[in-house]
């Protein structure tokens, strides 16, 4: 009973600080299902510049990534400005051998693997932080794993707002209604950041949760 | 040799939320299946990947979950949740079930509201 009254009191607080100050907003998801490459997207569309390193190999983003003072335009002419946050993906599991798999040598792989396990408790800890949360799935894998399950189950309990993209639907394999029906509470937006398709419909979507 | 191990909510019901997540970290490192009669909290499921991460070594690889709850699929009406969260805080969530195993041995765990298949690879050489 006492959580329940400690969060509730959390959210109040959290919810008059919200209106006054900057948004931030977080990239979460599993590894590869493309939250670096929405934010170079979305950096390199309002800012010219991209902000991390994309790489097949999973768990390439291990530390926290942010970016401020992020403005959109709204083809109403409005202006949202924000801090991304680009967070390295949430996992249950780590193996280094398969980073070897990948090529890399085993001490590297080790490294890779010890620093992918402080960044996800790195992305754990800093949901709290958020204001808004962009929930990356790739659309050409199956949405009904934990970590997507925990993660928006997470958002959900705190009372963070919560925006479902289903990246990568330039690939074949990609399944957006697979997507939209394991999370029908939410209006999926399926885009492809790395062609650039739909990315408007992301924007419009940040204005109308935050804008 | 592949072993199940079955954890009623009665098990984990007075403890607080680490111990929990401890106690059945615990088991799944000893390379053992869980089987828990009910679910653990949100708070708790990611209290679990922490840990989960923090005790991964050359050795553990970290774990699969997958949780069925038929009541999800309930009204998403507030009464509804309101009366679902309430009986939540008396007795806990025991409804559905999740299993937790380790990754050298559950490979993988397909879920959707209704079933879940857990794939394993009980061949492999445990470490």
């Amino acid at each position: 009973m006492l959580q329940y009254i400690h969060d509730f009191i959390k959210k109040v607080f959290r919810d008059i600080f919200r209106k006054k100050k900057q948004w931030k907003i977080g990239l979460y998801g599993a590894p590869n299902a493309g939250k670096t490459t929405i934010a170079n997207r979305i950096c390199q569309d309002w800012l010219g510049e991209e902000l991390g390193v994309v790489s097949p190999i999973a768990h390439e983003t291990r530390e926290i990534q942010l970016k401020e003072q992020i403005t959109i335009k709204s083809k109403e002419g409005n202006e949202l400005t924000f801090s991304l946050v680009d967070t390295p993906g949430i996992a249950t599991k780590i193996d280094y051998e398969d980073f070897m798999k990948s090529g890399l040598k085993t001490k590297e792989a080790k490294e890779r693997a010890k620093e992918a396990t402080k960044g996800v408790i790195e992305s754990i800890k800093w949901l709290d932080e958020m204001d808004l949360v962009i929930v990356v799935l790739d659309a050409t894998q199956d949405p009904y794993t934990q970590v997507n399950i925990t993660i928006i189950g997470n958002l959900q309990a705190r009372n963070i707002p919560v925006l479902v993209v289903a990246n990568k639907v330039d690939l074949k394999k990609a399944d957006v209604k697979r997507i939209e029906a394991a999370f029908p509470q939410y209006d999926i937006v399926a885009i492809s950041a790395k062609n650039g398709t739909n990315v408007d419909q992301l924007y419009e979507a940040l204005f109308a949760i935050a804008g | 040799m592949l072993i199940l191990q079955y954890m009623p909510y009665a098990e984990i019901e007075a403890l607080a939320s680490e111990e929990r997540v401890g106690k059945i970290l615990d088991i799944v490192k000893k390379n053992r299946i869980l089987l828990l009669e009910g679910r653990l909290k949100k708070e708790e499921e990611t209290e679990l990947i922490k840990q989960t991460m923090e005790a991964i070594d050359d050795d553990f690889k970290g774990i699969e979950i997958g949780t069925i709850d038929a009541a999800a699929k309930e009204s998403a009406a507030i009464i509804e949740k309101i009366k679902k969260s309430m009986v939540n805080m008396l007795i806990g969530d025991r409804g559905g079930m999740t299993i937790i195993g380790p990754a050298t041995i559950v490979k993988e765990i397909k879920q959707d509201p209704e079933k879940i298949q857990v794939f394993t690879d009980v061949g492999k050489k445990k470490r």
